[in-house]
Formats: C-alpha cells, sequence, structure tokens
C-alpha cells in the first residue's frame, strides 16, 4: 500500500480537532519518554526502529487497523523506512515530515482577538514544545513578544499582514528555548525590549523594559502597558495590551504557574513570585484575557487551539493562585519541582548573547518539552 | 584496543548508521570489536541503545571534530 507524508500543520490540526490517530515511534525509549507528541485522542507503540531493521512482522498485530497511523522519528529518516516496511506488509501508514526536530519548531498561528481600532493579536503557538508567542499588530504596524528563534515564521506572518515590525519584547530571559527577538529586531530594525534586571550579563544593546513603559503600536494607540512581575526570574515583566489582554509571561499559565528556580534562586525569588500572582496581579481587571507563554498539557488548549482564559477565571480555578498559606506556596514551587529544561543553562547563556553556538546545536539544546511551569 | 574492523559511516544520516552497523556486527565474532565513526549526532543515543538491546557492549565512545566513535564489543 501507500507511503504517505504528514506536515507538523496537520498533525497539528489533529490535535486541535482532537481527533483519532495512532502514533508508532520509532525513537528510542528514553526519548520517548522523555518527550512525545501529545493529543487526546492519540494512541502510540514505540518500538525502537532499530529493533525493526529485520522487518515488522511482530509488531504487526499491535498496531490497530480502523485508525490512521503515523510514523514519528526524531529527524524523519528512520520514520520513512519503518513507513515502507508496513506498506510492504499491506498497511497505508504516513510518517512525520521532519520528525521531532520539526515537530519542535512548528509554530501555529491562532488568531486569540480583536484589538479597538480594528487591529488583532495572533497567539503563535509552538504544539511540540508548549511556547507560546505573540504578535499585535494595529494600522501597518505589528509588535512581537517572547518570539522562538523560528524568526522566518514571524516575519513572513507580518509581511503577509503588510505590517512593520517596530517593537519586539522578551517578558523575561527565557531558560527553555532561544529566543528570536535579538534577530527580528536586527533584521527588521526594531526596537528589542529586555527587563534590565534579567540583562545584567547581556552581551548587547537593548530597551530596558520597566514597569510603566507604555509602547504604542500603529498610530491609534495600541498600548502596550509593561506591569513588573518578578518571579520566574528578577525582570520578569508582564503586558497589559489595549486594556484587554495580559500577556502574562512565565508568571500565570492556564493550569499552572511559573517556577522560580530556573536562574539557581528558587528561595530567593519565591517571595516575589506570591507576591506578583497574590498582589500585583490581584489588582488588575478580572475580564483580562490571560496570554501565557508556555502551556504544559495539551488540556490547556481551548477549543480552537489556542491558550487563553479569563483573568477572574483563573483566580477561581488555578490551584497555584489559592493556596493561602504561604509557607505551604513557599513548598509547592521550591520542593518537588519537575526536571529542569533541556540544557537551560547553556540557553540562557545563548539568550544572553555569551555563546553563539550552531543552528543544529540550538535545535539539539531545545528539544524536549518546555517544563517552566509547576502544577 | 584490539579492532577487529572499522566502519566509516560519516555523513550518513538515520537509519543508516545503525543499519550499517548492525550488518557489520553480523561479520563478527562474538568477542570481537567493531569501531564505528558517525557524524550523525543522534547516532550517540541510538548506537547505546541498539548494542544495550541487541546484547552487545558499547566499551567506548568519543566526540572529536564532529566525528563521533564508538567501539562496540559483539555480544
Amino acid at each position: 500500500m501507500t507511503v504517505n507524508m504528514m506536515t507538523a500543520h496537520e498533525v497539528t490540526q489533529k490535535v486541535f480537532n482532537k481527533e483519532e490517530l495512532f502514533i508508532l515511534d520509532v525513537r528510542n525509549e528514553d526519548a520517548f519518554a522523555d518527550w512525545k507528541i501529545e493529543g487526546d485522542n492519540f494512541d502510540y507503540l514505540n518500538i525502537p526502529y532499530f529493533d525493526l531493521l529485520d522487518g515488522v512482522e511482530g509488531i504487526l498485530d499491535k498496531i490497530p487497523s480502523n485508525k490512521e497511523i503515523l510514523v514519528v522519528c526524531a529527524k524523519e529518516g528512520s520514520s520513512v523506512m519503518v513507513a515502507e516496511l508496513l506498506s510492504e506488509e499491506g498497511l497505508t501508514v504516513s510518517y512525520l515530515q521532519g520528525g521531532m526536530k520539526a515537530w519542535s519548531e512548528h509554530l501555529e498561528p491562532v488568531k486569540v482577538g480583536d484589538l479597538n481600532d480594528g487591529g488583532e493579536v495572533y497567539q503563535f503557538v509552538r504544539i511540540g514544545k508548549g511556547c507560546l508567542s505573540y504578535m499585535v499588530i494595529s494600522n501597518g504596524e505589528a509588535a512581537i513578544i517572547d518570539a522562538t528563534r523560528m524568526t522566518d515564521i514571524f516575519t513572513e506572518f507580518a509581511a503577509s499582514k503588510d505590517a512593520k515590525i517596530t517593537n519586539v519584547f522578551d517578558t523575561h530571559l527565557h531558560a527553555d528555548h532561544i529566543s528570536g527577538g535579538r534577530k527580528i529586531a536586527e533584521q527588521t530594525g526594531a526596537t528589542y525590549w529586555l527587563p534590565p534586571k534579567d540583562a545584567e550579563d547581556v552581551t548587547f544593546e537593548y530597551a530596558a523594559l520597566e514597569g510603566g513603559n507604555v509602547v504604542t503600536i500603529g498610530n491609534t494607540a495600541i498600548d502596550i502597558h509593561a506591569l513588573y512581575s518578578p518571579g520566574h526570574t528578577i525582570g520578569s515583566t508582564s503586558f497589559v495590551v489595549d486594556e484587554k489582554f495580559l500577556l502574562s509571561g512565565d508568571i500565570l499559565f492556564i493550569d499552572s504557574i511559573g517556577r522560580p528556580d530556573l536562574a539557581g534562586k528558587a528561595e530567593d525569588w519565591v517571595g516575589d513570585l506570591r507576591e506578583s500572582l497574590y498582589s500585583r496581579y490581584r489588582d488588575l481587571s478580572e475580564e483580562l484575557i490571560v496570554l501565557p507563554a508556555h502551556f504544559m498539557i495539551i488540556d490547556e488548549l481551548n477549543e480552537d487551539g489556542s491558550v487563553a482564559e479569563k483573568l477572574g477565571t483563573l483566580f477561581a480555578k488555578n490551584h497555584g493562585l489559592n493556596i493561602e498559606d504561604e509557607s505551604e506556596f513557599r513548598r509547592l514551587v521550591t520542593e518537588n519541582l519537575p526536571p529542569q529544561p533541556n540544557a537551560y543553562q547553556e540557553i540562557r547563556e545563548t539568550n544572553m548573547g555569551k555563546v553563539t553556538p550552531e543552528e543544529e546545536k540550538q535545535r539539539e539544546m531545545e528539544i524536549g518539552p518546555n517544563r517552566c511551569a509547576v502544577r | 584496543m584490539d579492532v577487529t574492523k572499522v566502519l566509516d559511516a560519516k555523513g550518513l544520516a538515520c537509519p543508516m548508521p545503525i543499519v550499517r552497523t548492525k550488518k557489520a556486527m553480523n561479520e563478527l565474532e562474538s568477542g570481537q570489536i567493531l569501531e564505528v565513526h558517525a557524524t550523525d549526532k543522534g547516532a550517540k543515543s541510538d548506537l547505546a541503545a541498539w548494542a544495550k538491546s541487541g546484547g552487545h557492549e558499547l566499551l567506548q565512545d568519543t566526540e572529536e571534530n564532529d566525528v563521533l566513535k564508538f567501539w562496540i564489543k559483539k555480544g
């Protein structure tokens, strides 16, 4: 039978639409246990490709006949080989174009709302890694917040909307992924904003982003208000866009909150994290739509694939916002934390400009889930 | 180390380094050592996992100038 190619975009649509898919993941067992393609109605079988070199007869009875089948490996080559072996046995299967490497890099733009003057806000869902970036577009100008290193996707998207990128922000110095902010700013002449408290060791010029800054996008004044909200990092800054959206960075997520330990200072920053979440955010309108910089689990996605929820709803439902006892809160965010993201120290140094790894190396550093949250 | 055979898998992408390694291994006797050279970064974890699942012993591995070298003793 035939072997088809499935793109990361097509798999993303299946995640969003909660479709069924049977994934035969042929990476080795450690890689599969660490990180895989997540979907509400996806089923999995993990058999390393090197156990299938003599043929796939031994696993045919484990592959359902009534589901679409996708073979996945690290970079594509092995999944094509296994897909062809399955095809020779009479099955119709697909392989994932570009493998988990492409899955890690895929960004799906989802519109999350309109601005008062007719502008728009887009969320770029990095579905494989759980990173979320944003583009605010208004009257021919665009601002980008927390861009990933796949910068072409942002510059091409802005061009398709006839918008000039004028301002690029990072809410904090990221530890889980390499920022594309500086590169986009260099390419477009946009201003690159970073919180100075996170940028003490950076090797490049930037504009100091501080609480109270107001940046206007488009000539009809879409204001981006910066709100100092330390805790995940000492500089972490949130944004209120058009009095409607709260871009919460890595401080507040939908079903979890930020972890304070990725710069090695959990004990010092836990108080800041509590103050940001329990005091500074409490002063904001509960009608604000929270747009975080990450999701951790696929349940945090809305039906259209976006990751967004009213602040008031999060105050009611997010466990991390409902721990009255301060010492219990301290325990939650400093003990039993999930493993730290892959290569997070090297990623921080890359984002400071101290090291500039080759693209292949950058890719490898980012492999795996983001792990910036605690639940 | 008493190497019986050297396999050059440089420039080959996954799955070929393992496919070639497996083939070369079939020609060795138990206890003999195969030295493998590869440039595919994924070969590192995959060769280790493959050797383990096949009952072989990964004696040593090095990385120099982007070339990964492995010494595998046939089980």
